[in-house]
């Protein structure tokens, strides 16, 4: 036994968890595990500039290291401003964990304390209830280590999430007798995440794979998170299987292979949506069929027979019936079902399936299409694909931006396309960059942005260049809040409303102010040396491209409608 | 009861402060139906008993048994079987009584309900009531006629029939 404080006890059990990084953001109700902090060497504390910055960053550096992210912030506004990278990281299925400050649990000043209304009071376990994985909000230093241990199982294992600790100022300043105990004691007793799925169920969807023709795989964002992108592969080998991805999925198969057929959805790959609509079997791992990835479901892969491996028991037949459902972890579970359709599969030979696949590729993927002299998102986008090495890791802002990227870049590793799905967080992708910057130091780290969204988080270049994290922000500048112009022009007969963004601020000046370096390209001669530029950067960089205010992200499935009503000229 | 069926789910929980928020909450962001909700002590020390009725399709159903699991503090969640389960409501009404033959006209059907009198005054009679939801109903129906001034019921509290059980296996 030890007389430790509670702010004390708090770090080293953060130590035991592997923590060596915190985003954050101090004030009164948080003070004490900062003083704690002071002088500590084996956590380094990373000052946000706004506490979404500090919570997207946390999940930036979940997602390209798959280990817990970790943001800190004060009571009331801090942790109220947390809230928007707490909901996204959960929409994701990112692990986290987000430590607040408190107003005290009790005290000698008995107006401020918990329920009286106190100066920086929110009740931030009763407004987070509904998009942790879990809260916590420790009343005695005793009940600390426990929950920080169960904390960074619940947030890291199952569907993983992000997990909340709210800690009452007084609970982190006094001091109590305490054992620092061993950390796999886990007292969580209502939550057993299941790993291994059911046999009957592997060797039912195994019969199902072993007797069709056109089987197509689905590979979302649970891939990525169980790392079952070897196992992935092995199955499209083994059933000569295209495979497209959602959104969230993209990086958890090569998109430069030939069986990879990119992300499905509203504006998916034109042949992901395609031979979806085609397939006897879809094979479905890791997504809950989102209405963006699926679009109408009366018209979702209307021919096939449905397998759907999830490690949420709630995701199966939540949206979309199922013939045969698996829980289990991905990777366990491909693994299983390889095994099990292999003794049951012949050898396949080269099918008709395999040349259908090749031949709508050849006939409807946007990469294969022209490509423009000029600089536009496209050219731009194949030339970044070119000049940055398969392991660099390209997050990206919420919109034309994002969904540009989902179609023209392509992805080839996991955990190197990291975007705000769910949730669609502008101003995600920059701060998230910083935090996979931190994770990943020694690969590159590009954030390709619109001028809407990098608007929004675009102060975190004090803590990029404060703290020497350099990253590359592209700005496609379109001077107008683009997708929902977008809408505006395609939806709402060009009333446009409350899009125009104008030329302010100087996107060049702005990195300037800030100390990053501002660099602009009108060419794609430019754009090319401005990244090899920014490449070679010890700071920051913001790379400004001027582009067409109106130009559209096409193919587009309007909503309401079903993926094979995608229309457009691309 | 319009679209789908009342089901009755037992949900025990730990019992710690918060816990019934998590739930309710769970049903708000889910766009579920409570019907009714009631929470007390379990046979387990640490463990309480919810007793949860929703209406709803089989779908929605499956739903909230599942989405009610993943809470890390649910440890378990069953629908009760159509049939194979006993329900009791309890309420108290206030009727309003004006005449000595409504008042013993009250009493007479107090007494075929198998409730009690709790509470005499002057112009009212309290009664307490145990049943099924329709049992309860059916004697409401009765009282309107002399008007009811107040009433609270508690909800169903249900337990699965004989050797089957929602229990903690330790």
């Amino acid at each position: 036994m030890t007389k430790m404080s509670g702010a004390k006890v708090l770090l080293e059990s953060l130590e035991q968890q592997n923590v060596d990084v915190i985003f954050g953001i101090l004030g009164g109700a948080i003070l004490p595990v900062y003083d704690a902090l002071c002088g500590n060497e084996k956590i380094r504390h990373i000052l946000a500039r706004h506490e979404q910055g500090a919570a997207h960053a946390a999940e930036g550096f979940a997602r390209a290291s798959g280990r817990v992210g970790v943001c800190m912030a004060t009571s009331g506004p801090g942790a109220t401003n947390l809230v928007t990278g707490i909901a996204n990281a959960y929409m994701d299925s990112s692990p986290m964990i987000a430590l607040t400050g408190q107003v005290p649990s009790s005290g000698v000043n008995s107006s401020y304390m918990i329920g009286r209304d106190a100066f920086q009071e929110a009740d931030i376990i009763g407004i987070t209830t509904p998009i942790t994985k879990h809260n916590y909000q420790p009343r005695t230093i005793a009940e600390i280590q426990p929950m920080v241990n169960a904390a960074f199982y619940i947030a890291s294992t199952g569907r993983p999430g992000p997990v909340l600790i709210d800690l009452p100022k007084n609970v982190q300043s006094d001091t109590a007798e305490v054992e620092m105990g061993i950390t796999d004691k886990i007292e969580a007793r209502g939550y057993k995440p299941v790993l291994e799925p059911d046999l009957s169920k592997i060797s039912e969807a195994a019969n199902l794979l072993a007797n069709v023709e056109y089987p197509i795989i689905l590979a979302g964002g649970g891939v990525i998170i169980s790392n079952a992108s070897d196992e992935l592969m092995q199955m499209s080998d083994l059933l000569m299987a295209p495979v497209a991805t959602t959104f969230m999925g993209k990086g958890a198969f090569s998109e430069a292979h030939p069986l990879s057929l990119g992300s499905i959805g509203m504006h998916g790959n034109p042949a992901a949506n395609r031979l979806m609509g085609e397939a006897d079997v879809l094979l479905a791992v890791g997504t809950r069929f989102s209405d963006r990835a699926t679009a109408n479901l009366d018209t979702f892969a209307p021919n096939a027979k449905k397998i759907h491996i999830d490690i949420d028991a709630a995701e199966i037949g939540k949206n979309i019936e199922v013939d045969v459902p698996i829980v289990g972890d991905a990777k366990a579970s491909l693994r299983q079902l390889h095994a099990a359709t292999a003794k049951k599969l012949p050898k396949m030979k080269t099918s008709a399936w395999s040349k259908r696949v090749k031949e709508a590729k050849e006939q409807l993927s946007p990469l294969l299409k022209d490509r423009p002299k000029e600089l536009v998102p496209k050219s731009l986008l194949l030339e970044l694909r070119k000049l940055l090495t398969a392991d660099a890791i390209v997050t990206t802002e919420v919109g034309q931006n994002q969904m540009w990227s989902a179609l023209y870049f392509q992805a080839l590793k996991p955990r190197t396309f990291i975007s705000s799905g769910g949730l669609g967080t502008m101003g995600f992708g920059f701060p998230a960059a910083i935090g996979a910057k931190v994770a990943c130091p020694d690969r590159p780290v590009v954030d390709i942005a619109g001028d809407g969204s990098f608007l929004m988080t675009e102060n975190e270049l004090a803590c990029s260049v404060t703290e020497k994290i350099p990253v590359i922000v592209i700005v496609l500048n379109n001077s107008v809040l683009g997708m929902v112009a977008q809408w505006q022009r395609t939806l709402y007969k060009r009333r446009y409303m409350a899009v125009n963004l104008g030329k302010s601020p100087d996107m060049v000046k702005l990195a300037e102010a800030y100390g990053a370096q501002g660099l602009r390209a009108n060419s794609i001669e430019e754009f090319h040396k401005a990244v090899k530029t920014a490449l070679n950067s010890e700071v920051t960089t913001v790379i400004d491209v001027p582009i067409g205010s109106e130009t559209d992200v096409v193919p587009f499935v309007p909503p309401g409608c079903g993926l094979p009503q995608q229309r457009g000229d691309y | 009861m319009e679209a789908g069926k009342t089901k009755v789910i037992s949900v025990l929980v730990e019992n710690k402060p918060g816990v019934l928020h998590g739930v309710s909450n769970l049903f708000r962001r889910r766009n579920f139906n409570i019907e009714s909700i009631t929470v007390g002590p379990s046979e387990t020390s640490d463990v309480a008993r919810m007793t949860i009725t929703v209406n709803g399709d089989e779908k929605t159903l499956e739903q909230v048994v599942k989405q009610l699991a993943k809470l890390i503090d649910v440890l378990k969640v069953e629908e009760l079987e159509q049939g194979h389960f006993v329900m009791r409501e309890l309420a108290l009404i206030k009727v309003n009584v004006e005449t000595p033959k409504e008042r013993s006209d009250i009493i007479n059907c107090v007494e075929v309900f198998r409730g009690r009198i709790i509470d005499v005054s002057m112009d009212s009679l309290t009664v307490e009531i145990t049943g099924t939801p329709d049992k309860l109903d059916a004697f409401l129906n009765l009282m309107k006629t002399n008007g009811v001034i107040e009433l609270a019921r508690t909800g169903i509290t249900a337990l699965a029939r004989g050797a089957k059980t929602v229990r903690i296996d330790e």
